[in-house]
């Protein structure tokens, strides 16, 4: 059932991947003051960018759950909040090595878009806890998509209050001089992201997949042990 | 609807009143963390952004204790199956739950500015007072908006106590950050209300958005 | 009243019901038996709306389980194990806190905490009284708003027999309602039953009416 189209899109990905590694290695241009480390920037920033699109792609998948009351969407929704958390580490991993090659320090709290996106990551890591110490399905499938929903629509608000708030000392990339970066940055930077966002969504499926076939394995399990007639 | 959330929040008041369980609990909880505080920073007066922070985050943390136990009766009495079975809208339990949380903060507001203006501000309280209270009042809201449905969403799990702080405190980051900035240029030496709409802007905003959400997905919450 | 066919409700993996078939005539008695873990709670639970049926169909009063569940609310009266008061607040203030929410007024209140005997120790809080006074007051709160369907689960555990009586007329055979009682009292249950629905490990072993002996066979 999530099966369809796999095919392709792994393919897609692989080449996807495969072209913005080499666009980041061969083709964008090296940094004068930061160095090789720059380039890091081509990872962490679409990685930042899929993981929140997630995030929200997780809320969105929860109020179409709570709106049908059909479980599918539930799990397609806690497996796009889930890989988005394992995205979050790398994007808050990344983010400090470019701090530390940027302005010297494991951590900086003047860079708005990385302190916002810690508070996000603190937040949804409370999504397994909760969701997982509720013990009947149904109730756990709904509670965590009420979750879901309202840290999407928390995400937002954080973001404009921290940066309200911070002075700016990091490069915005898409807002500086209209979204436009120098020359080969762009279409290297556009790469990445598109390598990313194939990536998390081909996990996705396979995930998914995955889940699905060990749900079915468990009930055509559950089936054949109730074909044993109850002693009465 | 409006009845319903009335009776529940008088039944709420009446409860508090009798078992004083949250309200002294939060504010002598402030009053502690103010100590806390001039130990642990070694001041005796604070002012500007040191004094705004020290007294929000005292705040937001009181506030967790309150909200911990804000489903307290209904998860240890059986109160919540009370509610189901009779002819009210869900909706009416949060309005009267946060409402009942709005409340309680007031109450230890009431005790805790002046306490900290007492204990650890440095410049006067009095002047700014009037600038001050549409801070307090719009976080109020947002903070009772939030707790109620985060404390909904704890009462089903087998930790509610521990759920409600680890959930809270991220949701409540915008509230501290817009509430802590404007309160910021009105406790300095020299105060003035500078930005001061420009926060109350953002308060207003996420309060907004919260109840609203709130509301949209309460019902789906605590029935089963 | 109510009209049952293959009733199901599953906690996860396990089945709480499963196959739950019969139908309650209005003004009638349904005795519902079984032992421990049977699933006899969870029935009636579903009965009263509180937990949302899996599978099956369920009707109730004319409204079906689980999308028109808010239409019970009214008309079911649920006396379950838990009293569903406050403890810290006395039995006047429970009952008037139902009553706002089902939009009686304190007159009502007050003839319930005379028809159950309790008028002299209404204002004292509950966690000063005894178990069964507390029962007492549960009644009144299950039959404050005068439901046409009680939903009984062992409502005369800790009563005393004096009690027992002084109750009859509000939810027993004659107070003229439609009734699901659950016991383990199979010997009183079936008195004053019209109907039995034996449950064993949430499946139905019959419904219809039955003997004393064909219900203690479900708990060997």
């Amino acid at each position: 059932m999530y099966s369809k189209g796999f095919k392709p899109l792994s393919v897609a990905t692989v080449v996807a991947v495969a072209t913005a590694l080499a666009l980041i290695f061969f083709y964008a241009p090296l940094d004068a003051d930061q160095g090789f480390v720059q380039k890091i920037f081509y990872v962490h920033v679409p990685m930042a960018m899929v993981s929140l699109g997630g995030f929200v792609a997780g809320g969105l998948m929860a109020i179409r759950h709570l709106r049908s009351g059909d479980p599918s969407w539930d799990v397609r929704s806690y497996v796009a909040i889930h890989l988005s958390i394992i995205l979050g580490v790398g994007v808050l991993v990344t983010g400090s090595i470019w701090a530390r090659a940027s302005w010297g320090h494991w951590w900086v709290w003047d860079e708005p878009v990385l302190v916002s996106f810690l508070i996000v990551f603190l937040l949804y890591c409370v999504y397994y806890p909760l969701r997982f110490s509720i013990e009947d399905p149904e109730r756990q499938a709904r509670y965590s998509s009420v979750f879901a929903i309202t840290a999407g629509a928390f995400v937002p608000l954080n973001f404009l209050a921290v940066r309200l708030a911070q002075a700016y000392t990091h490069p915005r990339v898409l807002s500086q001089t209209g979204g436009n970066l120098p020359g080969e940055m762009r279409p290297t930077f556009l790469v990445s992201l598109v390598a990313m966002t194939l990536l998390f969504v081909t996990l996705w499926k396979l995930e998914l997949t995955s889940k699905h076939a060990s749900a079915q394995l468990k009930s055509l399990r559950r089936k054949l042990a109730a074909r044993e007639p109850a002693a009465v | 609807m409006i009845r319903a959330a009335r009776a529940i929040l008088a039944k709420d008041l009446r409860l508090e009143l009798r078992t004083k369980e949250s309200v002294p609990a939060m504010t002598l909880f402030t009053l502690t963390v103010y100590v806390l505080f001039h130990f642990g920073l070694d001041r005796n007066s604070l002012d500007g952004s040191l004094a705004a922070g020290v007294l929000w985050v005292t705040l937001l943390l009181a506030a967790v204790v309150g909200v911990a136990r804000l489903f307290a009766a209904e998860r240890e009495q059986g109160g919540i199956e009370g509610l189901l079975l009779a002819p009210v809208d869900l909706t009416a339990l949060f309005v009267a739950k946060a409402a009942a949380l709005f409340l309680f903060l007031c109450a230890v507001e009431l005790v805790a500015l002046p306490a900290f203006a007492l204990l650890l501000l440095g410049p006067d309280l009095l002047d700014p007072l009037p600038e001050l209270l549409p801070v307090l009042l719009l976080a109020n809201l947002g903070v009772a908006a939030v707790g109620a449905l985060v404390a909904a969403l704890a009462t089903a799990t087998r930790a509610p106590e521990l759920i409600v702080t680890l959930l809270l405190l991220p949701l409540l980051v915008p509230v501290l950050i817009a509430s802590a900035q404007a309160t910021e240029p009105l406790v300095r030496s020299d105060p003035s209300a500078d930005e001061l709409g420009r926060w109350l802007g953002v308060l207003t905003l996420y309060d907004v958005v919260f109840v609203l959400l709130s509301v949209a997905v309460f019902d789906f919450l605590l029935e089963d | 009243m109510i009209d049952l066919d293959g009733l199901r409700r599953h906690y996860g993996e396990r089945v709480a019901l499963e196959g739950i078939t019969v139908r309650v005539e209005e003004g009638a008695t349904l005795a519902v038996l079984g032992p421990n873990g049977a699933g006899k709670s969870t029935l009636l639970r579903v009965l009263a709306g509180l937990l949302r049926p899996h599978g099956g169909s369920a009707t109730v009063m004319g409204a079906s389980l689980p999308d028109e569940r808010w239409r019970l609310h009214a008309h079911v009266g649920y006396l379950g194990h838990e009293p569903l008061l406050y403890r810290e607040l006395s039995g006047r203030e429970n009952l008037d806190y139902h009553a706002r929410l089902h939009g009686l007024d304190g007159e009502r209140v007050e003839e319930l905490l005379a028809a159950v005997g309790m008028e002299g120790r209404a204002d004292e809080p509950l966690r000063d009284l005894s178990r069964g006074m507390v029962q007492r007051l549960a009644v009144a709160r299950a039959v404050l708003h005068d439901p046409p369907l009680l939903l009984l689960d062992e409502p005369r555990s800790h009563l005393d027999p004096g009690a027992g009586e002084a109750l009859e007329p509000l939810i027993g055979r004659a107070s003229g309602r439609t009734r699901v009682l659950a016991s383990h009292d199979v010997d009183g249950a079936l008195d004053e039953a019209d109907l039995a629905l034996g449950l064993r490990d949430g499946r139905q072993a019959f419904a219809r009416r039955a003997t004393p002996r064909e219900a203690r066979e479900l708990y060997r």
